[in-house]
């Protein structure tokens, strides 16, 4: 049975129209890659998937139940953005440890879990560095950290690796791939570069089989 | 652009440095000088009464910053993050409530409380959140509608709630800007005078309230200057303290091109409508009660407070010692002179700040003094200062509008200063090459320049003057008061229809204010100017 499906959903903003009768089904444990040139819709998707953004008609269903009108943050859809989104008001630490705060883990507790989590993208030791003086890939890390850590139903990636210079990217590529599989994990990643989409995904989708 | 002569230059900083230190430092330094004298210090400061009105003024200062923040932030969210029909009317609308003379805003809450309810601390802290709206949506609004709302989207994926979405992440990026905007709309409701005084409610004197009643009803100069003295360290320290605070709360923000939208889902589009809704009924209403209390008479609607203006006699044989036309001549005779007076030195300080570079900043900081002073401050200062033979000079016309000149100044000077700066240098180094000479070659870049910021600067000055309470209140003669000071005593007396002239005057001068200042509303930083001494420190 389908993990995530998202059924006919459509979408418009006030000068375009994105979305037109969207449909995509992801299988649990499955990383599926979605392509498509900047503007062809694949972020809104994402959108749509974690409750950003409200279609204009559809439904989003995870592991069968409709999130449709079900708000962001009871969703347990994570999502890691292209532009990290870091808080930069927190440490690096903090940052990774927001999501298990929200869900009342003591303050003990979480910090040795994103200690953990900070270890495993790469970057023990990090807990206590400001977010502004991480470099790129660093601070990608960490946003995927920080994801991960909540262990959300299903992983949005929106191009996660966009940005990064060649050598960077490539490695960041395969780490993510690594990590995704080790945790088996549903994921949904974004790119407009079939290569990346190959390296980490183990199907791959082009936002014109997903519109109608 | 620089390459002008040096006696140029000093020829022409000479005007505007005598001015400021004949009319501004000596009034300054006498209050200084006359407090440390003798043991009025000690009288003073040793009275109860002192502390009482100290503390009041310290706290409706708090709840009025701390009222205006919370009740600025929902129009500033939805002003910053949406579009919507009416945004800039609302924004319009808030930012003409900002430009306000002091006194009108006092007469527009007498006037929308009911009777019994108007004349409490109540009404002047709520004038005080209307007044200073616009601090907070122009402050906060900028840097919100910049903040990736995808930080937001973020965290929310994280498990946050709409309100710890708030709490914990947006209001914590935008500390800086509500650190910023508090601290002006404190020294604003700290310095208050007219609202105060018009609204004119039992236990609510300011400091500025009570170095007046002082000094102008009790005639007790040593006291008043006392006071003046204690308000003005108690708002160095304030400033102190903000400037730090900013700097604390300062942090790399990744700020992103505003992204504002229509608001799509039910949810949003009735939040947005809501906050809307009631932002344009909280700043309409006094405006609109100012003017209907106007038309309003015990016996029903009336014209007879406008059509009575020009009337003195209250009733027969009775006369009232304000004539309102005669208030609208004065003020308007005022505001010629101080234009002209603002417009002439403040063109000549800026000639000499862009021409000159080291010694043009020391000029540069001069003139901007005044805007850091209190008006009911700059106004005390000259009245105690030009008060013997030779410089006996109370009795004199022009004292009034040289204390609004010197509060316009600081505005014309920013207005004509940063165009001079950008004139191109090429220009004048090509004039040159053509044979110019230096002071002919200014002539040709330069002058052109000036006319456009000049105008904006007049215009501000005027609107300055026209609304002007502060220095007014100690320099006006009682047989030549000026409309602001009518408005105060019309709103004083008892009599519905003196009442309804009261509020037919402020009427008028809000509408030749919004008028005045929105004809200039240009340029972003001359609105945030413009408050400051319009209604500013008065």
């Amino acid at each position: 049975m389908a993990h995530l499906s998202v059924d006919n959903v459509d979408l418009s903003f006030e000068t375009a129209t994105v979305l037109t009768g969207a449909t995509l089904t992801v299988d649990q444990g499955e990383v599926v890659a979605v392509l498509g040139p900047s503007g062809s819709g694949k972020s809104t998707l994402l959108r749509v998937i974690a409750g950003i953004t409200a279609p204009d008609a559809g439904t989003v269903t995870l592991s069968g139940d409709d999130l449709t009108h079900v708000p962001t943050h009871q969703r347990g859809v994570g999502m890691v953005f292209q532009e990290n989104q870091l808080f930069p008001h927190l440490t690096v630490g903090e940052n990774v440890a927001f999501g298990l705060k929200m869900v009342g883990i003591p303050a003990v507790e979480r910090r040795a879990t994103a200690s953990d989590w900070l270890a495993r993208v790469g970057l023990a030791g990090f807990d206590s560095r400001q977010v502004s003086a991480l470099s790129g890939g660093e601070a990608k890390r960490v946003a995927l950290a920080r994801t991960l850590a909540v262990e959300p139903r299903i992983v949005l990636l929106d191009e996660p690796l966009t940005g990064l210079d060649r050598e960077l990217h490539d490695r960041l590529a395969r780490d993510v791939s690594d990590l995704l599989a080790d945790l088996a994990i549903t994921a949904i990643l974004v790119t407009h570069d079939p290569d990346e989409a190959a390296t980490i995904a183990v199907r791959s989708l082009h936002m014109d089989d997903i519109n109608e | 652009m620089s390459a002008l002569p040096r006696r140029v230059i000093a020829a022409l900083s000479i005007p505007p440095s005598v001015g400021l230190a004949v009319f501004y430092v000596w009034p300054l330094l006498t209050l200084s000088f006359r407090a440390i004298d003798g043991d009025a210090v000690q009288t003073t400061l040793g009275r109860r009464a002192t502390w009482e009105v100290a503390w009041f003024t310290l706290w409706q200062a708090v709840v009025s910053t701390l009222m205006t923040l919370v009740v600025g932030l929902a129009p500033a969210y939805i002003v910053a993050r949406f579009n919507f029909r009416g945004r800039q009317l609302l924004l319009g609308l808030i930012t003409a409530l900002f430009v306000l003379p002091t006194v009108v805003m006092g007469a527009a809450f007498l006037a929308l409380l009911p009777d019994g309810m108007n004349q409490s601390i109540a009404a002047v802290i709520a004038a005080h959140v209307v007044f200073n709206l616009a601090v907070v949506v122009r402050t906060v609004g900028p840097l919100w509608e910049q903040l990736p709302s995808d930080m937001e989207g973020a965290a929310a994926t994280l498990g946050a709630s709409p309100w710890r979405v708030f709490t914990m992440i947006t209001l914590p990026l935008i500390r800086p800007a509500l650190v910023a905007a508090s601290s002006i709309v404190f020294i604003f409701t700290f310095t208050s005078f007219g609202v105060v005084r018009v609204i004119g409610a039992a236990g609510t004197r300011t400091l500025e309230v009570e170095v007046w009643r002082q000094a102008i009803q009790l005639g007790d100069i040593r006291t008043a200057v006392v006071l003046s003295i204690l308000q003005m360290v108690m708002l160095a320290a304030v400033v102190v303290w903000s400037s730090r605070a900013q700097r604390r709360y300062s942090q790399p923000l990744g700020l992103e091109p505003s992204a504002r939208r229509m608001p799509r889902r039910g949810s949003e589009r009735r939040q947005v409508a809501l906050i809307g809704i009631t932002s344009f009924a909280v700043c309409g209403a006094p405006l609109f009660a100012l003017a209907a209390r106007s038309f309003s008479t015990p016996s029903g609607w009336s014209i007879a407070a406008w059509t009575q203006l020009g009337r003195t006699e209250v009733r027969p044989g009775i006369r009232l010692g304000i004539d309102p036309l005669d208030a609208v001549r004065n003020s308007v005779e005022n505001a010629l002179w101080a234009t002209l007076f603002a417009v002439v030195i403040g063109a000549l300080a800026s000639l000499a700040i862009a021409a000159a570079r080291n010694t043009g900043r020391f000029l540069d900081v001069g003139m901007m003094l005044p805007v850091g002073t209190s008006a009911v401050t700059v106004g005390f200062g000259m009245l105690i200062t030009f008060d013997q033979a030779p410089y006996d000079w109370r009795a004199e016309w022009w004292l009034v509008p040289i204390g609004h000149a010197l509060v316009a100044v600081p505005f014309v000077v920013r207005a004509t200063v940063g165009v001079l700066r950008s004139v191109d240098p090429q220009l004048h180094a090509a004039a040159a090459t053509l044979g110019a000479s230096p002071t002919r070659a200014w002539q040709t870049v330069v002058v052109p320049f000036l006319w456009r910021p000049l105008t904006v600067g007049a215009t501000l000055a005027a609107a300055i003057s026209l609304g002007e309470f502060g220095a007014t209140s100690f320099l006006s003669r009682s047989d030549s008061e000026t409309v602001p000071i009518a408005i105060e005593q019309l709103l004083g007396r008892t009599g519905s229809l003196l009442q309804a002239q009261g509020y037919a005057m402020a009427t008028v001068l809000a509408v030749v204010t919004i008028a005045l200042v929105a004809a200039v509303d240009r340029s972003h930083q001359l609105r945030t100017l413009a408050r400051s001494t319009i209604n500013g420190p008065n």
